[in-house]
């Protein structure tokens, strides 16, 4: 690190990080989650990942074309977008949901606004949370041919028992990248390890909603209640792969705890006081839209700037 | 009558004030979920507004300035009552269907900005037809929305099924951000076609229509007639100038 600071003349030290390598650290952190999604719930979740990513990938290249812009699919952002969409839909879903939620995911959410970089709003949650409010029976039946029945978190809400090492491992109900935390978490140690995102909003994500759990779930300081619910739903994923997304996050460090924490809360609020099992995408799409004036509050002063005037 | 038939172009195409104007935009949002909602708010929108036109402008010589507004509001009101009480009467599934957007057709922006900018300026007949060109043109774009949003959002139009049957209605369309969504969409249009009209040659720009040559209160900042006040600004301002420092300097 010291070596990095030193003061001198150039050439200097060049980074090969750029928006193309980073998207596909990404990409490669997503695959085990992915993979496992397919082995979990078979040939029809790989077919509708690849249908998202495609379906996102042509949407770019088509609105570039018509728009007459630089053509900016090698930076695999639209990869990524597809893939997380993908992971966050039902694993029956028909192939249609895939190509429509892509489309909407780049065209609406990201190009419109001016394409990577000038979207407000995460791409893949704002075009699942299109879906869920447009398709609402497709997008909340989960049932498969490997399972049947509600999700452990639908069941944990109506009072029933879950087995927590089965939500660990990913052997539920659910949407085809969400299930397992161990694949997730694994995808997401590479990512940490490559510097590409670090722990302050997963952390203080995770940990804000654990003491929420645990002030206002009404179990108290249960373990495998607390434990289900951090290993149920959507969580890890949008903790560790969506939360973190450089666009739509704030830049300031103090604004990342601050995020962190409110997505923590808001999540909590969602899934305990709301009328649905699952509130990860809503808390981080509202989190999304509270960024700006997060960075307003925690921008940091200039030296010699502020404090009080004497 | 020339006047009016450019009052009605004027309202529909021109000034367009859904899409051009951008008012009235609560009901525009609010009511479109249906192509027949979106025309029966927008007739109903028709009459008060062409009715309150034609009584503003009679009135306008008697009205004093100070209190134009109330006595604007006491008149408009008068006519959506009117026009409430028959809907009530006998069209009561579109009474239902509009429900309070009825009373609040009252504060609609469009009916006090057409009174305050036309008609109160301006003789009857061409404030007549001012306000049935406007009101068209509200019309025709709320209808356009509920029908967009119609189709999409409940695969019909007018309520008749026009989708095959496997089709999945995307209902989100028919709730509030699809009403967004479609008011986007029509803009961008509607924008697109003016830049094409300009590059062209063609004279897109607004003004010449409701111009009530009152370039003191008007918000038109490129219209080519404002010279003449920019003018006579410019000749007052060494003059008013020395006025204001002559009182700070008192002061």
């Amino acid at each position: 690190m010291s070596d990095l600071m030193k003061v001198s003349s150039n050439p200097h030290i060049r980074s090969k990080a750029g928006t193309s390598n980073i998207m596909l650290c990404v990409v490669l952190a997503l695959m085990p989650a992915a993979a496992f999604g397919v082995y979990n719930f078979g040939i029809n979740a790989l077919l509708l990942i690849l249908i998202t990513v495609a379906s996102c990938v042509f949407s770019e290249f088509l609105f570039d074309m018509i728009c007459k812009r630089k053509n900016s699919i090698g930076d695999f952002s639209a990869v990524v977008t597809g893939v997380l969409l993908a992971l966050n839909l039902p694993p029956n879903a028909p192939w249609w949901l895939g190509m429509v939620g892509g489309a909407f995911a780049i065209v609406v959410v990201k190009m419109l606004f001016g394409g990577l970089g000038q979207n407000f709003m995460n791409p893949a949650l704002g075009a699942r949370c299109f879906l869920l409010i447009s398709f609402t029976s497709i997008m909340t039946n989960f049932d498969c041919d490997a399972y049947t029945g509600a999700t452990p978190l639908a069941v944990l809400k109506s009072g029933g028992s879950v087995n927590v090492f089965d939500m660990v491992v990913g052997r539920t109900a659910g949407t085809i990248g969400e299930t397992s935390m161990i694949a997730i978490v694994i995808g997401a140690c590479f990512l940490i390890l490559l510097g590409v995102i670090d722990l302050r909003i997963p952390g203080s994500y995770i940990v804000s909603f654990v003491v929420f759990i645990c002030l206002f779930g009404g179990h108290g300081l249960d373990f495998s209640y607390v434990a289900a619910h951090l290993a149920g739903g959507g969580l890890m994923l949008g903790a560790f792969f969506m939360a973190t997304d450089y666009v739509t996050r704030p830049i300031t460090i103090k604004g990342q705890y601050l995020y962190g924490v409110l997505l923590g809360v808001l999540t909590g609020i969602f899934r305990i006081f709301g009328a649905g099992a699952e509130g990860v995408s809503y808390a981080i799409i509202l989190g999304n839209i509270l960024v700006p004036l997060i960075e307003k509050v925690t921008l940091p002063k200039g030296f010699g700037r502020g404090g009080e005037k004497i | 009558m020339n006047k009016a038939g450019e009052r009605l172009y004027n309202g529909i195409i021109k000034e367009n004030p859904t899409l051009v104007l951008m008012l009235g935009m609560c009901p525009t949002l609010a009511v479109t979920t249906s192509a027949i909602n979106g025309l029966g708010m927008g007739l109903t929108t028709t009459v008060v507004l062409a009715l309150s036109n034609a009584i503003i402008s009679l009135l306008r010589k008697i009205i004093p300035d100070k209190v134009r507004i109330p006595a604007f509001i006491v008149i408009i009101a008068s006519f959506v009552t009117i026009v409430e009480l028959l809907l009530e009467g006998f069209i009561p599934s579109l009474y239902s269907a509009l429900g309070l957007y009825i009373p609040l057709i009252v504060v609609n922006c469009i009916i006090l900005g057409r009174a305050e900018s036309y008609a109160y300026k301006n003789p009857v007949i061409p404030s007549l037809f001012d306000g049935i060109g406007m009101g068209l043109g509200f019309t025709c774009s709320l209808t356009i929305i509920g029908l967009v949003r119609e189709i999409i959002g409940a695969g019909e139009a007018f309520g008749f099924s026009v989708m095959p049957d496997s089709y999945i209605p995307v209902s989100i369309f028919v709730m509030a951000p699809g009403a967004f969504f479609v008011l986007a969409v029509l803009v961008a249009i509607q924008n697109k076609v003016k830049i094409e009209g300009e590059k062209k040659g063609k004279d897109m720009s607004k003004i010449g229509s409701g111009c009530s040559e009152d370039c003191m209160n008007c918000g038109e900042s490129g219209c080519s007639a404002r010279k003449f006040y920019d003018n006579s600004e410019k000749a007052e301002t060494p003059e008013t100038k020395k006025a204001a420092e002559e009182v700070s300097a008192d002061e």
